[in-house]
Order: structure tokens, then sequence, then C-alpha cells
């Protein structure tokens, strides 16, 4: 336990807090901090849209493939960021094999920008919440929609009316994490999007990049993002997980 | 983390001296031999900037085949964790660094012997993709917005570089990323990603035929040049000496200007 909690005291402890103020209100870190908290939001979003049929798929149909589709959506969770970011390049940066078809056709580029931001963020984090959301799909019992069927609902409205309440809570803890490592997220961003204040330069950017030039900044950068976190699973943890756990 | 590496560096590297030393008890005290066609004995260890690697490891191991009882030992590692490591007491014998501040950082703490020797230099150069395909001539294209392009963020070295070239040239750049290294500015344009990129000479020359490079006569205003000494507390000065002068030999020159360096112009 002290493993995990004594590096954040030592971020409590070398704070250099007479220096906090003028280290704040610095236009980047406000700009850094708005660019974090937006992508992560857009890459949640995404990854609710796009990951919850996943998880059903995962968790109540019989195809065939399944095993082998739970694999891949896990792949992103063990590959090192940094590899994602060069996967991505591979297949929508400019010389990509999306991404050149893009280029040629419309004259449009993803790396670079905030999009490739939400793009990386999405690739890392979006298994997060497939998995919490796929558990928590397992652990609700199947014979209320079944019985939801004979009643005469069809898929849509049994899915809408009955399976999405049931597993709200773990919906809802999937997102949280998904969102909370969307906000961490470092090396599939620099590597795919780049870093320039204002478009690409998320908070763990820029607390990497002070750390090169101005240590006690990135301490408070650092600050700043950890209290973010720490809201925010506050926050929604009397909501939410408090009442019905995590289900992973 | 910073704070914690060059510890850990110095603790391998006195663990790595002992092996050393217990190999050959009685080589490292009575080592030194001076400098001119004498067998050279004992251990010599080399603290060098990270960009020189493949060249002093080159060297080294010709002055290792002309002197079988030499064993020398390499550190590499970026300037500024060299110099703290030296400061903190890490036993070496040679330092080179990639710029005057961190040597004024050792000479500053009087553990330099002498007074050091600017043995070479690394310019900026433009690196873009093979057949140049946004046709780049020259620095004024950075200040192009339509083009995609990558220079380092002003914290890292080659940044800082690249902002004294730009005020020079009176440009006011338009890079859409502001990578954290001059290696990950150079993976962009080996990947194709970005139509140019503000790196060193030496970069270029050793992503080989992925990128191609382009000289500007603004480079002359951000020269950086590359200081040598022997260390004050060196066990081995006679070791270190020679290492120096084969450095500074036509050879050792050579070596460095295949690498992309280029001879001290003052």
């Amino acid at each position: 336990m002290a493993f995990l909690v004594l590096p954040l005291l030592g971020l409590l402890v070398r704070a250099p807090w007479s220096e906090l103020w003028p280290q704040l209100t610095q236009p980047q870190v406000g700009q850094a901090l708005r660019l974090s908290l937006v992508s992560a939001t857009l890459a949640t979003l995404v990854s609710l849209v796009l990951g919850v049929p996943i998880a059903w798929v995962l968790a109540r149909s019989t195809l065939r493939g399944r095993s082998v589709l739970r694999a891949l959506v896990t792949v992103p969770l063990v590959l090192p960021p940094v590899v994602g970011g060069v996967a991505l390049f591979l297949v929508l940066g400019r010389q990509g094999i999306l991404g050149r078809w893009l280029y040629e056709t419309f004259d449009y580029t993803i790396p670079f920008t905030t999009t490739a931001v939400v793009i990386a963020e999405t690739f890392v984090a979006m298994p997060f919440l497939v998995i919490s959301v796929e558990g928590a799909l397992r652990a609700a019992d199947a014979r209320f929609e079944d019985a939801a069927a004979t009643l005469g609902a069809d898929r849509w409205t049994t899915f809408r009316r009955v399976t999405l309440p049931l597993v709200a809570p773990g919906v809802a803890a999937g997102a949280v994490l998904c969102w909370a490592r969307a906000l961490g997220e470092f090396g599939a961003t620099i590597t795919f999007a780049g870093n320039f204040p204002g478009t690409t330069q998320t908070m763990p950017l820029a607390v990497y990049l002070a750390l090169q030039s101005n240590p006690e900044g990135a301490i408070v950068l650092s600050l700043v993002l950890l209290a973010v976190s720490l809201a925010t699973l506050l926050l929604l943890r009397d909501r939410w997980l408090g009442r019905s756990g995590v289900p992973t | 983390m910073r704070r914690a590496l060059p510890a850990l560096a110095v603790a391998g590297l006195l663990s790595l001296t002992a092996c050393g030393g217990s190999a050959s008890p009685d080589a490292a005290g009575t080592s030194s031999s001076s400098g001119s066609g004498g067998e050279l004995t004992g251990t010599l260890t080399v603290f060098a900037a990270a960009s020189l690697t493949d060249v002093f490891t080159g060297l080294g191991d010709q002055l290792m085949a002309e002197n079988p009882d030499l064993d020398i030992t390499f550190n590499f590692a970026g300037s500024s964790a060299l110099a703290t490591q030296i400061t903190q007491g890490a036993p070496a014998d040679v330092f080179a660094s990639a710029n005057q501040t961190q040597m004024g950082v050792v000479t500053g703490a009087g553990l330099a012997e002498g007074d050091p020797t600017v043995f070479t230099e690394n310019v900026l150069e433009i690196a873009v993709p093979p057949d140049n395909p946004a046709d780049v001539t020259g620095l004024s294209d950075f200040a192009d917005a339509d083009l995609t392009l990558a220079v380092c963020a002003p914290d890292v070295p080659c940044g800082a570089a690249a902002e004294q070239v730009f005020e020079a040239a009176g440009i006011t750049a338009q890079p859409d990323t502001l990578e954290e290294d001059v290696r990950a500015a150079l993976t962009k344009v080996e990947l194709g990603e970005v139509d140019a990129a503000l790196v060193y000479a030496s970069d270029v020359q050793a992503a080989g035929d992925q990128v191609e490079g382009i000289g500007f006569p603004e480079a002359e205003d951000a020269v950086n040049e590359y200081p040598i000494c022997t260390l004050a507390g060196s066990q081995n000065p006679g070791a270190a000496r020679a290492f120096l002068d084969l450095v500074e030999s036509e050879a050792g020159q050579r070596a460095l200007t295949d690498a992309g360096f280029r001879s001290p112009t003052s």
C-alpha cells in the first residue's frame, strides 16, 4: 500500500507551494487542462458509442470467433502506448493505409490535430470500458431479457428498457475508468498527435516537457492532474461506484 | 525520476569498475604508461554524450586492439546527466560533452585536468523525407503554415538551438508539433508524416537513406561545440591522454566527419 501512496505523498511534499499560484496562472496550464478534459470526455463518448455494442456481442452473442474478438479488444491494454501510436500512424497517418486515401481524396490529414488526440486516447482507453460493461452484462440476469421478449418487446426495446438499466452501474464505472485512462494518456498521444500547445499538448505531455527545463512547474502540473482525477473519482464514487462496486 | 537516475547510474558504474578491478587486480593500480607507442594497461572509463556513441565505440575498439591489456568502458548518456554523475563522484577518466554548458559544470567544480578543448561541432540541418515531396529548400519554408513541420520543444537542447536560428533569420516558425527530443522529430520524417524537421546533421547521417538533409546558412548561429577533457581524479591518466589524442588525430576526426559531425572551425 505504501508503494502506491508514497509517490503521491512525494508530490505533495516536494510541491513548491509558494510558487503555486504564479505557476498555475500561466496560460499554457489552463490551455493544456482544458484540452485534456475535452479530449478525454470526447474519447469516453466515442468509447461508449463503439464499446457498449462490442461488450454486448462479447457477453450475449453466440458468435463463433468471440474469444478471438475478446483477445483483439484487450490488445491495446497490454500494448505499450507508444507502439499503439506508431500503429495508428501506419493506418491513419498521411502515408498510412486509410490516411493516404483521406489525404489524397480530401486533402485531410489526421496526425497533429485534436482529432488525433481523441483517436489515440480512445484506442488506449476503450478496452477498459468494454471489459467493465462485459462483466456487468454477464453478471446481469438474462432471464429479465427473456421475459421482456416473451412479453412482445423487440430486441432494441429490450436492450434499451431492460438491459441498459440493469447494467447502468457497470457502464458508468467503465466510463469513469475509460475517462481516467484517457486523461492520463501519454505515449500514443505524443507519438500520433505530436505536441503543440492548444491543439495537441495535453496535461501529461506538458508535465513531461516541463520536467526537462522546469521541474518545479512539472510538479505543479502533476498536482493539478492528480487533483482533477481524485475529485472525479470521489464525486462519481458516491453516485455509482460506491453502491455496486466495480464489476471487473 | 530525474533525481534518482544519476544515483542509480553511479551505483551501476561503481559495481562495474569493481568487477573490472577484481578481474585484473594488479593492473588498475600500476596502470599508466605514457602515451606514445607504449603499451597501455588497466581500465579506462569514458563518459561521453549519447550522440557520440557510434564514433567513440569505434575509436575505443581501435585503441583496445592496439593495446591488448587496456580495457575501455563507456558511459553514454545525456551530457547533463553525465556532468551530474561526475560532480557526484563517479569514477571517470575522460568527459566528452555535447555542449559547453555541461562541461562548465565539471570545470566549475574543479574536476577537469587542464583546459577542455573543442574536438568537434554539430549544426542543425533540415531533414526531409526521400525525394523531398514538399520541395523544401531552406529555413524560410518553416514559416509556411501549409506545410506539416516538426521542431524540438524549446525545453530540450535541439529546440533551444532551433529557436536561436529562427530568431537570427527573423522567421516566425509555424511548426505543427514540438517534439520531446531530436530522435522523435527524426522519426516523424522517416515515417513521412511531416514535410520537414529541424534536427542535427549527425542525426541525418545516422538515418541513412530514410531522410535527406538540407543545410542552411543560418545554422551557423547555433553551432553546438563538443568539448573534451581528462579528469583530475583519473586513475589512468596515460590512457586518458591517449584516448584524447586519438579523438583529435586525423583518424578520429575522419570518423567524426563520416558520422555527420564537422571539424571545429575555431
